[in-house]
C-alpha cells in the first residue's frame, strides 16, 4: 500500500496525541503541529500527482480484503480536495498562531485542531460508508470542541444549536447507513455502486433521498441551512475560517461521491436544480439583510453550496468539472474572507458593520486583503470566481436549464451588492456607532503580527495564482469529473485484489 | 422476537424525536440519547434473524452476521464520548444562564420587535384614516 495514503491520516492523530503529552511546552507543541501540517501537504501532493492522470489509488488497511476490511480509496476528485484543504488547515494554523485574541497555546486546541485535520483527510480517503461515518464524527466532535471554544455565553447558545443539529444529522446517517446493509449486506461504496441498482427502485430512491437529507444538513443546503449563519459567527476568527472553508465542504463532496456513484441516475436531476436555485437565492437574500461582517460571509456560504449542487445537478462532465473548479475557488476564498474579518475584528473587537468605518485609512493593506477575494467571490473577471461561474454557466446552457442559470447570474450581482455593503461599511466612510475601540480607529494603525497577515497575503496569492494556471487547473478538474461520471475506473480499482 | 425489536426501535426513534422537540437541554439531550439506541438496535437488526451463534467458536454451522454488531459498537463508542461533551455543554449553559432552557435566539427577537413596531405603525395609520373618513 502506498504510504502516502495513510499519512495524512495518521500524522495528524499520532501529533494529537503527542501533542496532549506535550502540554506543558506549547511552544514545542506549536512547531509539532505546523510540521505535521506541513507533512500532511507533502504526501497529499504526493498522492495528487499519482492520480492527476484519472487513475485510482486503493488500500485496504490491515490485510482485510475487499469488501469486509476498511478500504481508502483515492481519485482525482479526493486528491485535489485533500491537497487544498491541508493547505487551508496549515495557513489558518499559521493565522491562529499569530492572533493574540485566539490564545491558541491555550487548552486543547491543539490536539483538537490536528484531530479536525485528520478527519477531514479521513472523510476524503474512506471508500466505505461506515468510515465515512466515522469521519464525519471525528470531524463534528474536534468540531464541537473549537466552536465552544472560549465558553462564552453566546458560544454556547449557538454552539448548542450547531452540536443538536449535527447529531441529529449523524443519528440518521447511522440510521441510513443500517438501511443500506439491509438491503444489500455490504457498506463498500465500490461494492454498493454494483449492488444498489439490483435493488427495488423505489427503496433506492428513498434511500438516496435519505442520504441527500443527511449530507444536506452538514453541506447547508436549503432547506437545511438555518443553523450554519447562527453558529459559524461566534467561533473565534481562525476556526471560522476553517469551518467556512472545509466543513460545508465535506458535506458538498458527500453528495458528489454518493450521488455520483451510488444514487444517482444519469443525466440531469431536477431535485438536485431545483435545491441548487433555492440555496442560491436564499443565501444571498439572508446576506442582503445583514449588518456584520461574519454573518454576511456566512449566509454567503449558503449560497455558493448553492453554486456547486447547481453544477452536480447538470450531471455533465462540463457540470462536474466546473463544480470541482468551483469548489477549489470556494475553499480559498472563503478561508482569505474570514481570515480578514478576523484581522478586523482583532483590531477593534468587533465585526459589525454599524460600528465599524474608514478603514480604508487606517489600513489600506487590510483593504487590498478584502477587496481582490470579495471580487473574487462576486465573479468580477479576471478573477477565480468569473472562471468558476463562467464554467458553470456554459454547463447549464450545454443542458438548457436556463432557469437556474439566470438564477445563478441574478445571485452573482447581488453577491457583488453585499460584497460592496462591506466595503463602504468598513472600509469607506466614518462609523455609524462607533465601537468602543474608536480611538483604534482614527489614523493609521500600527501592523498586524506577521504571522497574521502573512498566512492571508499568501491565500490572496494562492487565489491568483489559481487563476493564472486556471487552463490547466480545468483540465485537472475534467479528468476529476470524468473519474466522477464514469466510476468503473473506482469500482474496478477497488475489486482488484 | 424480530417484530419486538421492531417496535422498540419506532418507540426509541418517536420519543427520541419528541424530546428533541422540548426547550429544556436535559431533555434534548436524553431525547439524541434515545435515538442513537434506536439507530443501535436498527444496525443489529439489518444483520437478519436473531438466534443464530457468534462468529467465534462456531462449530461451522450458520452464524449470526459480525459486521453490524462492530458497526454497532462502534456507534455506541461515538454516542458515549458525544453524548459526554454535550452533558459538559447543557452544565457549562446552565451555569452561565441559571436555566435548564435553551434561550431565545437573538436574531429571532430583533425580528419580532421589528414585526410588532410595523403592526403599531399600522394600527396608527388605520385609526388616522379612519379619522380623516369620519
Amino acid at each position: 500500500m502506498n504510504p502516502n495514503l495513510v499519512l495524512p491520516l495518521i500524522l495528524p492523530l499520532g501529533a494529537a496525541a503527542l501533542s496532549i503529552g506535550l502540554g506543558r511546552w506549547p511552544l514545542t507543541r506549536r512547531w509539532l503541529v505546523t510540521l505535521t501540517l506541513a507533512g500532511t501537504i507533502v504526501s497529499s501532493v504526493f498522492l495528487l500527482i499519482e492520480v492527476a492522470d484519472g487513475s485510482v489509488l486503493v488500500g485496504h488497511v490491515g490485510g482485510v480484503d475487499y469488501p469486509i476490511g476498511i478500504t481508502l480509496v483515492v481519485d482525482t476528485f479526493s486528491a485535489i480536495l485533500l491537497t487544498i484543504s491541508t493547505i487551508m488547515l496549515f495557513a489558518v494554523f499559521i493565522f491562529a498562531a499569530g492572533s493574540p485574541k485566539t490564545d491558541e497555546t491555550r487548552a486543547f486546541f491543539h490536539p483538537v485542531y490536528l484531530i479536525l485535520a485528520a478527519g477531514v483527510s479521513a472523510a476524503f480517503l474512506t471508500g466505505d460508508l461506515f468510515n465515512l461515518f466515522v469521519a464525519f464524527e471525528v470531524t463534528l466532535t474536534a468540531s464541537y470542541v473549537l466552536i465552544t471554544f472560549g465558553g462564552s455565553r453566546l458560544q454556547i447558545r449557538h454552539g448548542m444549536t450547531y452540536v443538536v443539529i449535527s447529531l441529529l444529522a449523524s443519528t440518521l446517517f447511522i440510521t441510513g447507513v443500517g438501511l443500506v446493509y439491509a438491503a444489500t449486506g455490504t457498506v463498500n461504496m465500490a461494492d454498493l455502486a454494483t449492488k444498489l441498482p439490483e435493488i427495488d427502485p423505489g427503496l433506492r430512491s428513498a434511500l438516496g433521498v435519505m442520504f441527500l437529507v443527511v449530507f444536506g444538513i452538514k453541506a447547508a443546503i436549503f432547506p437545511l441551512f438555518f443553523w450554519l449563519p447562527d453558529s459559524y459567527p461566534v467561533a473565534t476568527s481562525p476556526v471560522t475560517a476553517i469551518f467556512a472553508g472545509l466543513l460545508t465542504k465535506v458535506g458538498v463532496y458527500a453528495i458528489i461521491r454518493s450521488h455520483t456513484l451510488l444514487f444517482g441516475e444519469s443525466g440531469p436531476s431536477t431535485l438536485l436544480l431545483a435545491v441548487a436555485g433555492l440555496t442560491m437565492v436564499t443565501g444571498v437574500l439572508g446576506a442582503i439583510t445583514q449588518n456584520d461582517v461574519k454573518r454576511i460571509l456566512s449566509f454567503h456560504i449558503v449560497s455558493q453550496i448553492g453554486y456547486m449542487i447547481f453544477g452536480l445537478g447538470l450531471y455533465s462532465l462540463a457540470g462536474l468539472a466546473a463544480t470541482v473548479f468551483y469548489i477549489v475557488h470556494h475553499i480559498i476564498v472563503k478561508t482569505t474572507l474570514f481570515l480578514v474579518g478576523g484581522l478586523i475584528e482583532e483590531r477593534t473587537g468587533t465585526a459589525s458593520l454599524r460600528h465599524l468605518g474608514g478603514l480604508l485609512h487606517s489600513s489600506p493593506l487590510l483593504a487590498v486583503l478584502f477587496l481582490l477575494p470579495a471580487l473574487s467571490l462576486a465573479g468580477i473577471p479576471p478573477l477565480s470566481g468569473f472562471v468558476a461561474k463562467l464554467a458553470l454557466i456554459e454547463a447549464g446552457f450545454a443542458i438548457g436549464s436556463y432557469l437556474t442559470v439566470s438564477v445563478a447570474i441574478a445571485v452573482s450581482a447581488l453577491t457583488l451588492f453585499s460584497m460592496t455593503k462591506i466595503w463602504s461599511g468598513v472600509f469607506w466612510g466614518k462609523a455609524d456607532e462607533p465601537s468602543p475601540n474608536v480611538a483604534d480607529l482614527e489614523g493609521k494603525w500600527p501592523a498586524f503580527p506577521r504571522m497574521m497577515t502573512g498566512p492571508t497575503a499568501l491565500l490572496v496569492a494562492l487565489g491568483i495564482a489559481f487563476v493564472v494556471a486556471a487552463a490547466p487547473l480545468y483540465e485537472l478538474g475534467e479528468i476529476a469529473a470524468g473519474g466522477l461520471i464514469d466510476p468503473s475506473t473506482y469500482i474496478s480499482a477497488v475489486r482488484a485484489p | 422476537m424480530i417484530v419486538v425489536m421492531v417496535a422498540a426501535v419506532a418507540v426509541l426513534y418517536g420519543t427520541g424525536a419528541y424530546l428533541l422537540l422540548q426547550r429544556n437541554l436535559s431533555r434534548i439531550v436524553i431525547g439524541l440519547g434515545l435515538l442513537a439506541h434506536g439507530a443501535n438496535l436498527l444496525l443489529l437488526l439489518a444483520g437478519g434473524r436473531a438466534g443464530d451463534a457468534p462468529l467465534v467458536g462456531g462449530d461451522g454451522g450458520p452464524y449470526a452476521d459480525p459486521l453490524p454488531q462492530a458497526l454497532a459498537l462502534t456507534a455506541i463508542v461515538i454516542t458515549f464520548g458525544v453524548s459526554a461533551y454535550l452533558l459538559a455543554l447543557a452544565y457549562r449553559s446552565w451555569s452561565l444562564t441559571r436555566s435548564d432552557e435553551v434561550e431565545d435566539d437573538v436574531e429571532d427577537r430583533r425580528i419580532a420587535a421589528m414585526i410588532e413596531a410595523r403592526a403599531t405603525v399600522e394600527e396608527r395609520e388605520q385609526d388616522h384614516d379612519g379619522e380623516v373618513a369620519e
